[in-house]
């Protein structure tokens, strides 16, 4: 499944990463925050007026938010 | 070895580095740009315990030497000493979010491997007892090879530490570049180095979970956003009020005073009308400015800032561009000035220069200035429901007409102009955290002074030509002062072109000079009314009741209309030709700008006559 439908509160693992579905500065931002293959994760809130995007998801210590067509292409496993 | 000149703060964004940076400096601050380059430089004294001191730099918040933004552009090259003009720090002190290290020595060890003298600021020691982490500064120290100073920045700890350290740094001086790794092998190194450091961890709710769960809810975040900015804005009309009231009694005491001692002539006239009125007239808004930037310092110091942006992204994204855009576009309710520089935390080219285009549609403070004379002037003082003025609603709609303008020219702009893919929304949601009063109080100081310099530099000098070119050549007998003299003449031209959209002459005469600046259009009209009144009671007429007699409420409704869209200030100007490298964008906004301030305000002449209010 993909990081998009993933269920609000459900930990998961990042298990591939299409990175050519993103824009090169967009890669290393999220690199940057700690996005990549082996990641653990859990998607902690939706956004609002309609759509469910933007997501905050719980990486490390962190809360990152990014948009629904950018956790498309990741690939993620629950644990 | 040289001696000590000059360190740098590096880390992360959100590492707590300007908090960092007050408490080292205090208020011995000073906001310039780097050569070249529109990047904020902020640089302050840092007194040693030698009692030298020595010059330090916040570098902009970076995740890592490979720059995606102009921020981080800046900090990779000012570290790396590629920034022509600018010598590279000789210590670099990197702040460590405590509460958040495995993220955070991801950078550190990218800037320690370069191998210059460097330092370690662990701050934010309270933030990470408060998530119930105990940290050993010592085997932070060990695994990382340099000198870790813990720090609480917001409550002063560890800052005469912090100053050894650094001083200590210097004369230590440089050591081996370290062998490069790649971002994966920093991110492993880091997780282990962390978990070392990390003496024990007991898992508590954290605080900004909690408080997420009610600020980013699908329906309650957003009513609790709107509920927020309403209050920002009702605070800063009606908490400003008796500052300004007050404010406007010590000019006028000043007015009476200079008026007394000084016999009658032109140097009275001069200081009463020229300076007094026109400056006058614009210094008494700094109340509201202060408690503007206020909230904007309050709301981005406590973390809040970044949950509207993610909150407004989904809407932003309707117009083409991102959350991101949100924290510039509320700034320049302030003022576009800052609101335009904080661009350059969106990394999309086409999204930055969007929004940088349509930031002047945001009602900035000077423009409260404009719309207050005029509201209190012609709009009745009723009330049209319980708690809701007549006064305030017109103030409320001439805002949202700037916000729905912006929305519109950016639909527009994104299909055409700036037509691109849309850019994406990534961004760290940082903890929340208690704003520091004393850092609130150097943020709002450096702010009034900039408005206060500009009152008293460029609205002095605007307002003194303006009395000069109104007042000479002197008017022959029986001949009105302003008709005979050389603005007059240049106003009478003018005219011509706005008077189909309900503009008279005064008005013409006023916008001239208010190109500089918004808010000079009030204190032109202040001294032009002030000259063309000869009479002593006329002259003591407020100037509320001198537009009374002179325009019609279709005229003062079009003249409102007008500012909602006039690119009338300068330094937005000068700073959009400054973001966007050269005077296409700036010619572009100024053109498009106007073209709507004159369909607009016509529109709105043209629809009061027909209503009969002529």
């Amino acid at each position: 499944m993909t990081l998009d439908s993933l269920p609000i509160g459900q930990r998961a693992r990042v298990i591939a990463i299409d990175w050519s579905m993103l824009e090169p500065d967009e890669v290393q931002r999220l690199q940057g925050l700690g996005i990549e293959v082996g990641a653990r994760l859990a998607v902690a809130h939706r956004g609002v007026f309609g759509g469910r995007d933007p997501i905050a998801v719980l990486i490390g210590r962190m809360t990152v938010a990014l948009r629904r067509s950018h956790a498309r292409a990741m690939v993620v496993e629950p644990v | 070895m040289g001696t000590l000149r000059s360190a740098a703060l590096v880390g992360n964004p959100n590492a707590g580095k300007s908090a960092l940076f007050n408490a080292l400096t205090g208020a011995r601050q000073k906001i310039a740009n780097y050569p070249g380059v529109t990047v904020e430089r902020k640089s302050g004294r840092l007194l040693l315990a030698s009692g030298e001191a020595i010059e330090l730099t916040d570098l902009p918040g970076s995740y890592g030497l490979n720059a995606t933004s102009p921020d981080e552009e800046v900090t990779r090259r000012v570290i790396l000493g590629e920034l022509a003009g600018e010598l590279p720090p000789q210590v670099l002190v990197v702040v460590l979010d405590a509460s958040n290290l495995e993220q955070h020595l991801v950078f550190a060890q990218e800037v320690i491997a370069l191998g210059r003298p460097t330092v370690v600021a662990l701050n934010m020691l309270d933030l990470a007892e408060r998530d119930g982490l105990v940290i050993d500064p010592l085997a932070l120290e060990e695994a990382l090879g340099v000198p870790v100073v813990p720090t609480v920045a917001v409550r002063r700890k560890g800052m005469a530490e912090l100053a050894v350290a650094i001083e200590a740094a210097e004369a230590r001086g440089s050591e081996h570049h370290r062998p490069h790794t790649t971002l994966t092998e920093r991110r492993l190194t880091a997780q282990a180095i962390a978990q070392a450091a990390i003496v024990s961890e007991t898992s508590r709710h954290r605080l900004h979970a909690r408080l997420d769960r009610l600020l980013l809810h699908p329906w309650a975040g957003p009513l609790i956003l709107f509920a927020l900015l309403f209050v920002v804005f009702q605070a800063v009309f009606a908490w400003a009020q008796p500052f300004a009231d007050a404010l406007e009694g010590v000019v006028g005491w000043i007015a009476g005073k200079a008026h007394d001692a000084l016999p009658a002539g032109l140097l009275r006239d001069f200081l009463t009308d020229g300076v007094l009125a026109g400056v006058g007239s614009v210094v008494v808004f700094l109340p509201q400015i202060v408690i503007l930037f206020f909230f904007i310092l309050a709301l981005e110091a406590s973390g809040y800032m970044a949950r509207a942006a993610f909150l407004m992204d989904r809407l932003m994204a309707r117009i083409g561009l991102s959350g991101r855009s949100f924290i510039p576009l509320l700034s320049s309710f302030a003022c576009a000035v800052p609101g335009i520089m904080a661009t350059r935390s969106i990394t999309d080219p086409k999204d930055r220069l969007t929004t940088i285009l349509i930031a002047p549609l945001m009602t900035c403070s000077a423009r409260l200035p404009v719309y207050a004379v005029i509201i209190a002037a012609f709009i009745p003082a009723r009330s049209v429901g319980p708690g809701l003025g007549l006064q305030g609603l017109v103030m409320f709609g001439l805002y949202v007409a700037g916000i729905v303008a912006a929305m519109l020219v950016a639909l527009v702009l994104r299909r055409s102009v700036t037509k691109g893919n849309a850019g994406g929304f990534i961004m760290e949601l940082p903890k929340y955290q208690m704003p520091r009063a004393g850092d609130l109080a150097i943020g709002l100081l450096q702010r009034s002074w900039i408005f206060l310099r500009r009152a008293g530099t460029i609205i002095l000098t605007v307002t003194v030509v303006l009395w000069l070119l109104l007042n000479f050549p002197r008017a022959g007998e029986g001949q009105d002062q302003v008709d005979a003299s050389f603005a007059g003449k240049v106003a009478n031209g003018l005219a011509v072109v706005v008077e189909p959209i309900g503009f008279n002459r005064d008005i013409a005469l006023a916008l001239i000079p208010a190109m500089a600046a918004r808010e000079v259009a009030v204190s032109s009209l202040a001294t032009s009314y002030a000259v063309a009144s000869d009479d002593e009671g006329a002259q003591a007429m407020k100037l509320g009741a001198q537009l009374k007699t002179h325009w019609s409420l279709a005229t003062a409704l079009a003249f409102l209309a007008w500012f909602v869209f006039a690119p009338q200030c300068m330094s937005t100007i000068a700073v959009t030709r400054r973001e966007t490298n050269g005077w296409k964008w700036p010619a572009f906004m100024l053109a498009y700008l106007f073209g709507l301030a004159y369909v607009f305000a016509g529109l709105t002449y043209w629809t009061a006559v027909a209503l009969g209010l002529g």
